[in-house]
């Protein structure tokens, strides 16, 4: 006879075989989403189809570049793990460790890409605004 | 001491045999909807890089970012945006409780699938 809580016999049993801390990772970053997400739309929705000038125009100001810089960094840290999900829900032994190493790693160099432009953007905007018009 | 015995037990249906549910479709749905966006997210990224790049390669991915291809990717992508959103939403209704039973999760279902296509077309007139 064994004595277990019901802790410890629930423990280890799930499909990630962790905690929950997945759970409220999504649920925290779902919410910060749904406020950052609206405004985004209407901005990233505006720049697309104007030309080059237009768009360094939009991601130059700040508001535009931190929100874009929020909008990607929050969610695709929420893909990584909600594709890590699935993954774990399909996927076993090596091919669930190649797939999720993948989507991590697609999901920083996301991250990486979006910042640098942000970045460049902003500094290119901000040498046509020092030159003489 | 307590034997351990195998139980003989009924397996639970399989995807296969069982009917289409609101509840079971819309979930599906947030899953498929939040896992194909990375695709509207490459194609948008990779635009605002080119614009960051060189005005050759801004002509490129913007040539392909407006053009059927682009459109479908992109309109598509803000109807999934939409459709998880409000499914998200949904899931903290029913991650505080409420919403389970049978008839009010089946209407919160077909909320999502209205709703998402009613935002998806004030987003568009709006932008």
């Amino acid at each position: 006879m064994r004595y277990l809580t019901d802790r410890k016999r629930a423990e280890g049993k799930g499909a990630a075989h962790s905690g929950t801390e997945q759970h409220w990772y999504m649920t925290a970053s779902a919410v910060a989403l749904a406020f950052l997400v609206p405004t985004f739309l209407i901005i990233f929705g505006r720049a697309l189809g104007q030309p080059l000038e237009g768009v360094v125009a939009t991601f130059s100001r700040p508001f535009p570049a931190i929100l874009t810089a929020l909008v990607v960094v929050v969610g695709m840290r929420h893909f990584a793990k909600g594709a890590t999900m699935m993954i774990e829900d399909y996927a076993r032994g090596t091919a669930r460790k190649g797939l999720v190493i993948f989507v991590h790693s697609l999901s920083y160099a996301v991250i990486a890409c979006a910042l640098y432009a942000l970045a460049k953007l902003t500094m290119i905007g901000f040498v046509f605004e020092l030159m003489p018009h | 001491m307590a034997e351990v015995k195998r139980v003989e037990r009924p397996l639970s249906p399989h995807l296969q045999i069982y009917r289409p549910q609101m509840t079971s479709v819309s979930s599906i749905l947030t899953r498929i909807t939040g896992n194909a966006l990375i695709v509207g997210v490459i194609l948008a990224v990779w635009w605002l890089l080119a614009a960051a790049t060189s005005p050759a390669y801004f002509r490129v991915a913007d040539a392909v970012a407006t053009s059927w291809f682009g459109d479908l990717v992109f309109t598509g992508s803000l109807w999934a945006i939409w459709y998880h959103y409000l499914a998200g939403l949904r899931h903290l209704y029913f991650d505080a409780g409420k919403g389970l039973d049978i008839k009010t999760a089946e209407m919160l279902g077909w909320g999502c699938i209205i709703g998402s296509v009613v935002l998806t077309a004030i987003t568009i007139i709006l932008v």
